[in-house]
């Protein structure tokens, strides 16, 4: 009886405290696990939003893209830009297809379709080329970006494409896109 | 056939749909050539072993047939080409009492399937083939956990090798102090393990205007579930301290495409798991090894993989994937951006497409039901194109953002009928018909709006016993 009464009561005890140790251990102390990443390691990484944040220095232009295009991306997407369906390669046509996106027959490309020219210098300079990503330099990928935007009949031939400019550079399909309104109204009727 | 039969195809549509086609038909062809005749070859029931691998190994000259052929390594090494992928071949005794089996852990310790087995995930032949998905067999499949062997694949610029003692994540951005963490740092992380499905946004797109691929595997592969194991997102968070004003993050993959997506901070809050752990071993590695992010219920091609990156900011990046690609084109020529949902689908398994019922009598119809919005609440089975519908049972237990397994006791008179099966999630919400879908997104362009195609799926079975996809 006597034994039973104390280990009641050292029950009650543990039921008691046990949540509050609980509790000032995830107040005062983090696991502390992993190590600090430093802005050197962090330098290395990149991703450009549409204000252009994070666009590197350097600069480009269609004339020296034009040399860059037939060199290191010609071959999968064509010489004019057109797209290369053939076995092995299957690169994407990259302008045209203007007017397209409501018809029965829409074309989506980068002067179609792309809402933003930052997104244009990420993806270049991120996966392209197919097989060599990542090896273009920062300028070699602004001229290249110039060349496709200056052959979609986006930007001037002549402009200078860099992180002062490219943010600036308006889209045809800017506002073609809208946030998803799912679940749709019309399945509840 | 509906009156969407006859909207255009541009070329590109054209060719992904034929050569579509044409790997599936392959991939039917292949199947086909490996089956003995029997009353049921269509694909019913398992396949039973081909007779020419018996020859295979004779022909090869093992030294000595049976149990003493499988103890040595080489015999059996010799003859995996003969056996299925996954599969290791072994000499098939005729009487299996009457003499001694393979030695214990003769198979170096890591088990493979029967050479008896032979579904395989097949590729959607794009011309290039380090950007390609391959389709989950569910045909084939019972149960309702997806073998990792078979789980179905998306890449974007091939699969990686990564050794994990090297591999980092990265955390940073609108955090109070960015880190590192190795894999050994993750896994000292409590841990959480949950079944989710993931499903590509994709799956089903060659079925928006006809029925084109002709097995369930093509009209709905793009589906898989696993038990993932890994580290809560809002774990990693409370250890690093959130910055004020966060709303998205970047996840960033280590693969060739570096591939890109962003998320919402709210959903990595609510259940993002940061998972290493696939049914119970290593996350494959094509599924990411050593680490990738699970996004219960978003489109599979946000759930990053090889990840190792999460770089916190106030706005989304508007990444490639998220612009150019997974978004939806609808007949205005505006696009949906941001779909992340996966929206409440079924499709019944058996029988299915390509498949051919001996004859009158009785079947158990089963197929897979999910929602990326929560458990399924109920699942109904119509053997006449949708007019009435019977409740299924659910073989499994329903958990959240997962698949169950549904059957349907249906005894077949002989005629004609069109089999279907429809959803209703835990919300309330009921798994559409396509006429529903395509006259809220329109018909334009090549797939409809592509992805995100939810719609009831009908299979019709003819008097034959035959099973072919239809619309009705």
């Amino acid at each position: 009886m006597c034994t039973r009464n104390i280990l009641l009561a050292a029950a009650c005890v543990g039921l008691v405290l046990a949540p509050l140790c609980v509790r000032a251990q995830m107040q005062e102390a983090r696991y502390g696990f992993g190590t600090p990443a430093s802005p050197e390691e962090l330098a290395k990484f990149m991703a450009i939003p549409a204000d252009g944040r994070g666009l590197p220095n350097g600069s480009g232009n269609a004339a020296k893209g034009a040399k860059l295009y037939a060199e290191n991306c010609a071959a999968c997407h064509g010489d004019r830009l057109e797209g290369n369906p053939a076995k092995g390669i299957g690169g994407d046509k990259l302008i045209g297809g203007r007017g397209s996106l409501a018809t029965k027959t829409p074309v989506k490309t980068v002067e179609s379709y792309w809402p933003y020219a930052t997104t244009l210098f990420d993806y270049v300079k991120r996966s392209m080329p197919f097989a060599t990503p990542g090896s273009l330099s920062d300028d070699d990928v602004y001229s290249v970006v110039a060349y496709i935007l200056s052959e979609a009949k986006i930007i001037q031939p002549t402009d200078t494409m860099s992180a002062a400019t490219l943010p600036k550079v308006t889209m045809p399909n800017r506002s073609g896109f809208e946030p998803d309104p799912r679940p749709e109204l019309q399945l509840y009727r | 056939m509906n009156d969407t039969s006859n909207v255009l195809f541009d070329d590109e549509a054209l060719r992904i749909i034929e050569k579509m086609k044409t790997a599936e038909a392959r991939h039917l062809a292949e199947r086909r050539a490996q089956e003995e005749e029997c009353a049921c070859k269509e694909g019913m029931f398992p396949t039973r072993a081909p007779t020419d691998r018996r020859a295979f190994l004779r022909a090869a000259g093992t030294a000595a047939g049976g149990a003493a052929a499988a103890l040595l390594p080489g015999a059996a090494r010799a003859a995996d080409s003969k056996a299925p992928p996954g599969a290791q071949y072994f000499d098939v005794p005729a009487d299996p009492t009457k003499e001694l089996g393979r030695a214990v852990a003769a198979d170096g310790g890591y088990g493979s399937r029967s050479q008896f087995e032979s579904e395989v995930r097949w590729r959607f032949p794009t011309a290039n083939e380090y950007t390609s998905w391959s389709m989950t067999p569910l045909d084939k499949m019972v149960g309702n956990l997806t073998a990792s062997g078979l789980h179905f694949e998306r890449h974007h610029g091939g699969i990686p090798t990564i050794d994990p003692s090297k591999h980092m994540l990265f955390v940073h951005g609108m955090v109070d102090s960015a880190k590192k963490f190795t894999m050994a740092d993750l896994k000292r992380f409590p841990s959480v393990t949950r079944k989710y499905f993931i499903e590509c946004s994709g799956n089903g797109l060659t079925e928006w205007n006809k029925p084109t691929l002709k097995t369930v595997q093509g009209t709905h592969g793009l589906i898989s579930t696993s038990e993932w194991t890994g580290v809560q997102f809002a774990v990693i968070a409370r250890e690093i301290g959130l910055k004020d004003g966060g709303t998205w993050v970047l996840a960033e993959g280590a693969d060739a495409a570096v591939m890109t997506r962003s998320i919402p901070l709210e959903k990595m809050l609510k259940d993002a798991i940061l998972a290493y752990g696939q049914n119970g071993e290593a996350i494959r590695p094509e599924q990411g090894y050593p680490l990738r992010l699970m996004l219960p219920g978003y489109e599979g091609n946000t759930h990053i993989k090889w990840l190792r990156r999460l770089e916190i900011s106030d706005k989304p990046f508007m990444t490639r994937e998220e612009t150019s690609k997974y978004t939806d084109l609808l007949a205005t020529g505006k696009a949906r951006q941001f779909s992340f949902d996966m929206e409440a689908k079924s499709v019944i398994t058996f029988p299915s497409g390509e498949m051919k019922l001996p004859g009158p009598g009785f079947y158990s119809v089963s197929g897979l039901a999910w929602s990326g919005r929560g458990r399924v609440q109920s699942v109904d089975v119509s053997v006449d194109a949708g007019k009435t519908w019977y409740p299924a049972r659910l073989d499994t237990v329903a958990e959240p953002i997962c698949t169950v397994r549904f059957s349907f006791p249906w005894m077949w008179d002989g005629k004609p009928a069109v089999l279907q099966s429809r959803c209703t999630d835990e919300t309330g919400y009921v798994q559409p018909t396509l006429k529903e879908l395509i006259a809220i997104r329109g018909s334009n362009g090549p797939f409809g709006s592509i992805y995100h195609l939810n719609a009831i799926q009908s299979w019709a079975v003819a008097a034959d016993g035959s099973v072919t996809n239809v619309h009705a």
